[in-house]
């Protein structure tokens, strides 16, 4: 396996490989680049001398508040990622520092909702914040997923591999247990939580059944649901308006994340998830 | 002492979570189940007891089992596909070659891009002769392909998609994993005379176990969520070639206005959901080290 | 007459409850809410605030909040879970073919009995028949229309010049449209198709709707006036399905499996098919991107030319004081005034369902900038309304996937027909007393 050399070799058979893979992945993005910058006639057909234009820009921009929507989508995810990293922790730490008589039977239990994700509980969930009078708002959007198994397992998984040495000495030194969690737990575990993190921003930044079912509104609606309302009017799609709108509204994360991709990978890397 | 004061601290601070959890997940289970025993309120008749008769009329709605074959066929080519792919573009930008952080950055971009955006991009790469994979596919005499208009070839074009989205995302679990393993352990095989093969084999794959238990969840929860293309692009059809479960629950729920109804299929992806994760956790019990 | 007498009594006593409530709490406006879906593109959703501004400022005794709601599909379920939580919009813009699914679940109230000075009734007679008629249900009406579309056919004026045919000249009867269709036939030198001769949408969604205009010309019937019968097995509904298949199969004009909504305009604009069956909503689309010389033509038919119907009308819901279903009703009646009714539809494509619309100025300078607009208008006297049952969520999906079966060669037409009306009947079963 070319994996274990480590080294830089000319354009071998593995980089073609590799670069003709990234073409594929990227072609969506490219194409949606191609449609958006020039006129609608040639959407469907490429030509390089095409006439370049920012016309498609203006007439999504005009047509949707889309910078509201990219908005809407920030709040979502900071709200969800801040709650599920302060609940998960606690209740990690719950399960590892102050086991008690069925503290095992209540882990087994926060195992189930690791599978079953709130998706698959949508109407009952919806009746739900009905009755709490919460429909089209971003909490709603929200509430179901502050409370992540997934992250309470994971951290879990990694508190257990802190030497209990270190949680001693912290209590030795005076700290109280909320101090012990935040000088010795957190900070050992932050590649975890980086990885957590990801996982999560990726998974609320591209959520769109359930944002569809309980918003209503241009103040609540995130960036997914308000594409997939542009995109479907009566006169079928029409690719340089919804590349364009696409583009507008993934650019910000898409810069950040071309600028900071290799501090973001590297720091990731040092995380490696186990 | 010690194991009151673990109680009190213990339910303190498991309490919020618990709360939520209890709301969100544990109480509308129990509720599904129930309302899954009842006919569907409307406007004049209210809900009342009927025992079996929705899980009756759900064994004989071919819908029904259309959308769970499909989910199966779904899952069971999404999740190897989408987990190889990525443990295979991890190796390949681990290797050294050139431009790797232009090519890791390709793989990945499609984790950004919301499913319903691309969605009508990939609806043109779809498209029958003027699409893009019809323009390339016409010099070999392969075009006229109507990819997501006929039944044989919908569903695969919608797992493609899904492939192309997840695999970019798990491989930069692999990538950090594969950072990780010491280049002694690698050398030491070496050294012993093990063809690259078996390396791999012996022990990059073994040290990567706990990696692919963590994108193996993620792919399983993601081949029963996964749907907003199946809403942005087919809507189930042609003919419920591409009808998944959780598709039909929500056309049950929010368009048929069917809860009770829908509220027995819930219980069926409830249950398919709890049998993998018992096989899945059983199975990593013997192979991952999970303390 | 008693009936709408005593309601008229009911709506005069909630008027003055109303007014006794407002006056003492100061002097309060009378709210109501209206959802809104917007369909085609364009910043639409300013035109239409637009329009509430104006009706406030000619009525400062009723505060509107319009809301945007997305499509149709968001904005029933949005409404349909709103009511069902307690707290529907006051009003909305909702698809005409939704009537039986709220008449089930029992929100909406019919607009007879608002109807009571002669200016009134005036007002009512000037809706074309064809649109009136499917807002009825038992005798009774349920929504006014509003937003009316009816399904064209599009044919590409170069393809034909080419293709030896006239150009002006569109089909008239099936037998015309298979014989254009095959004059319009390009391959390449592989044999692969270049130029198809017709398109008709079948995906989930739009397929219903096109068939009911095929039934429609073939004489047949979908379904019955009360939403509790279907007819797919009768041979005129068998025919049509089997026409629509035979296109490929037989003729070979229209192109295999599901013709994609979403993307037929661009079908039509790339050339790749030359006539096509949608929307007159994509006329403002169209006309701005066609490369080429096209017309819009009204359907063909097999025992008459038909078309279908569809769009949206107005609701008013049940759960709301009466005050408020009567300024309802007045915001109904501003929004489908004839000079508003022209700026809409020339801003929009649809077809304004009042005749004297149509002879309002504005609509008149459109008109003949734009012949092709009144086409559509001409059909509707030859339109039917689109297929629409009780459970209409249910039954129209599963004629769209016994259409979707019969498309794609999955079954036979009569085999996919039959199986969907024994499963519609299992469905409309309760409803038929």
């Amino acid at each position: 396996m070319k994996a274990a050399e480590h080294r830089v070799t000319g354009i071998d058979a593995t980089t073609l490989g590799a670069w003709l893979l990234a073409l594929l992945w990227i072609l969506p993005l490219l194409y949606a680049l191609f449609a958006a910058f020039h006129p609608p006639e040639y959407a469907t057909r490429f030509d390089l001398l095409a006439p370049i234009t920012l016309d498609n820009f203006r007439r999504a921009w005009n047509a949707a508040p889309f910078a509201r929507y990219f908005f809407n989508t920030f709040v979502l995810v900071t709200l969800i990622l801040a709650c599920q990293f302060v609940l998960c922790t606690l209740a990690a730490y719950a399960f590892v520092c102050f086991p008690f008589r069925g503290s095992e039977v209540i882990f087994m239990l926060v195992l189930i909702q690791l599978m079953i994700m709130p998706e698959a509980l949508l109407i009952e969930n919806y009746r739900t914040l009905s009755r709490l009078g919460l429909l089209d708002t971003t909490l709603a959007m929200g509430l179901p997923y502050l409370a992540s198994a997934f992250g309470i397992f994971l951290f879990r998984q990694t508190f257990k591999t802190i030497p209990r040495e270190l949680e001693e000495a912290a209590h030795l030194e005076g700290a109280n247990a909320l101090q012990v969690l935040l000088r010795v737990f957190v900070p050992l575990a932050k590649p975890i939580y980086v990885a957590y993190g990801l996982v999560a921003v990726s998974y609320h930044w591209n959520n769109f059944l359930w944002p569809l079912v309980v918003t209503n509104s241009v103040e609540t609606r995130p960036i997914t649901v308000g594409l997939q309302i542009f995109a479907t009017v009566e006169q079928g799609i029409d690719w340089s308006l919804v590349t364009a709108a696409t583009l507008l509204s993934v650019a910000p994360l898409l810069v950040a994340f071309l600028i900071f991709q290799r501090q973001f990978v590297q720091s990731f890397m040092r995380a490696g998830i186990r | 002492m010690k194991t009151s004061r673990n109680a009190i601290y213990g339910s303190l601070l498991l309490l919020p979570a618990a709360v939520l959890l209890w709301t969100f997940t544990y109480q509308p289970i129990l509720v599904t189940i129930v309302d899954s025993l009842y006919s569907t309120p409307r406007g004049r008749r209210p809900a009342r007891f009927i025992g079996l008769d929705h899980y009756e009329t759900m064994m004989a709605d071919p819908v029904f089992w259309k959308s769970l074959v499909n989910n199966l066929i779904y899952a069971l080519t999404t999740i190897p596909l989408s987990i190889g792919l990525a443990l295979a573009m991890a190796l390949l930008v681990n290797a050294g070659i050139r431009g790797r952080a232009l090519t890791r950055m390709a793989y990945f971009t499609p984790t950004v891009l919301p499913m319903v955006a691309v969605a009508n991009i990939w609806m043109f790469f779809y498209t029958p002769d003027y699409g893009l994979l019809d323009q390339m596919l016409r010099p070999f005499g392969l075009g006229g392909n109507n990819w997501l208009g006929s039944s044989e070839t919908a569903l695969g074009a919608l797992i493609a998609i899904t492939v192309w989205k997840e695999a970019g995302f798990f491989m930069i679990f692999y990538l950090a994993a594969l950072q990780q393993i010491s280049p002694a352990l690698i050398e030491a095989a070496q050294l012993e005379g093990a063809a690259p093969s078996q390396v791999f084999r012996r022990v990059t794959l073994p040290l990567l176990m706990p990696t692919t238990l963590f994108v193996a969840i993620n792919a399983v929860i993601g081949a029963f969520r996964l749907v907003d293309h199946v809403f942005a692009m087919t809507k189930g059809g042609p003919d419920n070639a591409t009808m998944l479960l959780l598709y039909y629950i929500y056309q049950v729920g929010f368009s048929f206005w069917d809860t009770g109804y829908a509220a027995a299929l819930t219980v069926i992806l409830l249950a398919a959901l709890a049998l993998i994760a018992m096989f899945q956790f059983g199975y990593a019990d013997r192979r991952v080290h999970y303390r | 007459m008693n009936t709408s007498r005593r309601s008229f009594a009911g709506i005069a006593l909630g008027a003055i409850a109303g007014l006794a409530l407002s006056t003492s709490t100061a002097w309060a406006q009378t709210k109501i809410s209206f959802y809104y879906p917007v369909q085609v593109g364009g910043p639409l959703t300013q035109v239409i605030d637009g329009y509430v501004t104006k009706f406030k400022a000619a009525n400062p005794g009723i505060d509107v909040e319009a809301v945007y709601s997305g499509n149709y599909i968001d904005t029933t379920t949005k409404a349909l879970t709103a009511a069902k939580a307690g707290a529907p919009p006051t009003i909305a813009v909702l698809l005409a073919t939704d009537i039986y699914t709220f008449l089930d679940e029992d929100v909406v109230v019919p607009f007879d009995g608002f109807i009571k000075t002669a200016a009134d009734r005036a007002w009512l007679a000037g809706f074309m028949p064809a649109y009136l008629k499917s807002a009825q249900v038992g005798g009774k009406l349920w929504s006014i229309p509003f937003q009316r579309s009816t399904a064209v056919l599009y044919w590409n004026k170069k393809a034909f010049a080419e293709s030896g045919l006239n150009p002006e000249k569109y089909p008239t009867t099936w037998d015309e449209m298979v014989a254009y269709g095959k004059a319009v036939m390009r391959k390449d030198a592989s044999g692969k198709v270049t130029r198809w001769g017709v398109g008709i949408p079948g995906n989930v969604g739009s397929a219903q709707w096109l068939f009911g205009a095929l039934v429609a010309q073939a004489g047949g019937r979908l379904f019955n006036e009360n939403g509790t019968e279907t007819y797919l097995t009768d041979p005129k509904v068998v025919e049509a399905l089997q026409f629509w298949v035979d296109l490929n199969k037989v003729h070979g004009v229209h192109p295999p499996g599901i013709q994609e909504w979403g993307t037929t305009p661009a079908d039509f604009l790339e050339g790749r098919i030359a006539m096509i069956w949608t929307t007159t909503g994509n006329l403002v689309n169209i006309r701005r991107n066609a490369q080429f010389d096209f017309g819009v033509a009204p359907y063909p038919g097999k025992v008459a030319p038909a078309s279908v119907l569809g769009g949206g009308n107005f609701y008013i819901f049940a759960k709301a004081t009466d005050a408020q279903k009567e300024a309802a009703f007045q915001f109904a009646k501003f929004m489908t005034q004839d000079e508003l009714q022209a700026d809409w539809n020339i801003q929009t494509g649809y077809v304004a369902p009042r005749d004297a619309t149509w002879e309002t100025a504005a609509m008149k300078k459109f008109v003949s900038e734009v012949p092709a607009a009144e086409v559509a208008r001409k059909q509707i006297p030859n339109s039917v309304p689109e297929f629409s049952t009780y459970e209409n969520g249910r039954t129209t999906k599963i004629l769209n996937d016994a259409i979707g079966a019969a498309l794609t060669g999955a079954k036979t037409p009569q085999r996919a027909l039959a199986d969907a009306q024994t499963e519609i009947d299992r469905i409309l079963r309760p409803y038929r007393k």
